[in-house]
């Protein structure tokens, strides 16, 4: 029992270390404060959700989960151009209401509050991961090879732009580079890997609606890289694990339910805030924003 | 090389510059002085593109080249036309080393993705890139900073320190550095001894004249007289967004109607 609960956590952990890693692209390399990464998360939850519902296969379902989510990353691309720190944190904000809307207004696609039941578990190559030791296996692999490839991303000279971004983008632009095809890449490729989280949470939970891609939902995934540090990939799979699983013990001194979870949420916005105050760098952060 | 031709930018109901009409000579130095809000940065800001004027025109000549009109394009094209800029402000990449602000301004290339993968799609050989290493430390050398500490390895130390830990002097000159670095035709200076000591001055000035040597295009602004009249071949006055005078050092300095400008009455 305790073990299937451990593995439980233990997805989850994968799960949220993708969403956070990809935020961490955006936010942290690139500088964009972007309060629309659970809506991304959303869009590729849903495509894949759908797709699987229709008869297609996980992989393609997968696969199209993360481009769907990669497009609308190039899409409010366009518009949030010019915009820097509150102001573009509003507009993606905004975006992440204009996706929740249509998740629970689209009730002809979405089926709005209802969700979607029944989302088959992932098979590949004939394998089906019904058990969730597999489904572990699955998510770490996923897990495993964003993490390599934001890393490769990151630690490359493309990346380095995408940090000049982030302390000064003028200066980029007036060495004749073109910072909005840079902060469009930075931007699509972080929801391509949310949408493939999105996938993932899909296809394990296997029912969804438009209420598991809240800004509630945001707060984690957000405490997780300021926590972690801005600019570290490490600090960011580490915090992960420590958010995810801190809050679990309050299951154990008898709480109810009802209190369970806005406590999990208040300790994250209360840690949020002691780091915010103490350790703006975060753990392992690299970077001081000026 | 850049000639601007009756140039116009109001901010409201403020003209920063009005009717402003001027021409740069290749393989020369131009100093742009005048009073504080004369409108030295907004012409700067205009020609970079970083403001778009209200109207006139800007033609830039690359090296002989024809002339083009360059006003109102983006500030990306227009870098990539020839024209380089260091900004009155401070603008490195703080968290950043010293080789990374350098080398981001030589590397034309490192904004393909898929260079973040496959390093032969860069079209950068292992060649280019060890020529690119050579051009940093030559620049380090120009500015005095290949070897701090008094060794080579102190040098090779300076290049991974982070931009945010450099004093405001070091700082000036890796950023002058940059915009030097960086493929240009015409180098545009805004302010650049401006807050450092006096040795550091004399070492800024001495890298400017090296450059004017190798034949560069160079636009400064500049407060300190003395040293804009011993460095510039020419000198453009502004006072309130037109130029009242243009001509040699010499002749500017006894000009009533600049000395006026400047201490009134």
């Amino acid at each position: 029992m305790i073990s299937a609960y451990l593995i439980h956590l233990l997805i989850l952990v994968g799960i949220y270390a993708i969403l956070a890693v990809a935020l961490q692209l955006a936010m942290g390399f690139t500088g964009l404060l972007n309060l629309g990464h659970i809506a991304f998360y959303c869009v590729g939850a849903y495509i894949s959700a759908l797709l699987a519902l229709a008869g297609w296969p996980f992989w393609f379902c997968f696969l199209s989960a993360g481009i769907g989510a990669m497009l609308f990353g190039f899409l409010l691309a366009i518009p949030t151009n010019k915009l820097k720190g509150d102001y573009l944190a509003l507009a993606t904000l905004g975006f992440s209401f204009v996706i929740y809307a249509v998740a629970l207004n689209w009730t002809g696609l979405t089926r709005g509050p209802l969700g979607l039941p029944g989302i088959p578990k992932p098979s590949l190559f004939g394998f089906v991961f019904s058990g969730n030791l597999s489904f572990l296996f699955l998510t770490l692999a996923v897990a495993l090879i964003s993490y390599l490839i934001i890393k490769k991303i990151t630690s490359s000279q493309f990346g380095k732009v995408l940090e000049a971004i982030r302390d000064n983008e003028l200066a980029v632009r007036v060495l004749g580079k073109n910072t909005f095809k840079m902060k469009s890449y930075a931007l699509g490729i972080s929801a391509f890997f949310a949408g493939i989280a999105g996938s993932l949470y899909a296809h394990y939970i296997t029912f969804i609606d438009p209420s598991s891609f809240t800004l509630l939902q945001l707060i984690p995934v957000i405490a997780i890289v300021i926590i972690g540090g801005l600019a570290s990939l490490k600090g960011t799979v580490i915090a992960a694990v420590v958010l995810v699983l801190l809050p679990e013990p309050l299951r154990f001194i008898g709480f109810p339910s009802s209190i369970v979870g806005p406590a999990r949420q208040m300790i994250y916005a209360l840690l949020l805030l002691l780091i915010l105050v103490y350790k703006p760098k975060g753990f392992y952060g690299k970077i001081e924003l000026e | 090389m850049l000639k601007i031709e009756n140039l116009n930018k109001s901010f409201g109901g403020i003209k920063a510059v009005d009717n402003c009409s001027f021409e740069i000579k290749e393989k020369t130095i131009t100093a742009l002085i005048g009073p504080n809000g004369s409108g030295k940065t907004t012409i700067f800001n205009l020609v970079s593109g970083i403001l778009k004027s209200d109207s006139g025109k800007i033609i830039f000549s690359a090296s002989g080249g024809d002339g083009k009109d360059i006003t109102d394009k983006s500030i990306e094209d227009i870098s990539n036309l020839g024209i380089s800029r260091l900004f009155q402000q401070t603008r490195l990449f703080n968290n950043l080393t010293v080789r990374e602000n350098l080398l981001l301004a030589i590397d034309n290339e490192d904004t393909k993705f898929l260079s973040a993968f496959v390093p032969q799609y860069r079209g950068t050989s292992a060649d280019k890139r060890n020529k690119f290493e050579e051009k940093i430390q030559e620049m380090l050398e120009l500015v005095g900073l290949s070897a701090q500490g008094g060794s080579a390895s102190g040098g090779a130390k300076f290049q991974n320190v982070l931009a945010r830990d450099l004093s405001y002097g070091q700082k000036r000159l890796i950023e002058l550095s940059r915009a030097i670095l960086n493929p240009h035709n015409f180098l545009m200076l805004d302010e650049p001894v401006s807050g450092v000591a006096p040795r550091l001055r004399e070492k800024i000035k001495e890298i400017l004249i090296v450059l004017k040597e190798k034949g560069e295009t160079i636009l400064l602004i500049e407060h300190d007289m003395n040293f804009a009249f011993k460095i510039s071949d020419d000198v453009v006055v502004l006072e309130k967004g037109r130029v009242i005078a243009q001509g040699k050092p010499e002749e500017i300095k006894n000009n009533p109607r600049v000395l006026e400008a400047y201490l009134g009455n």
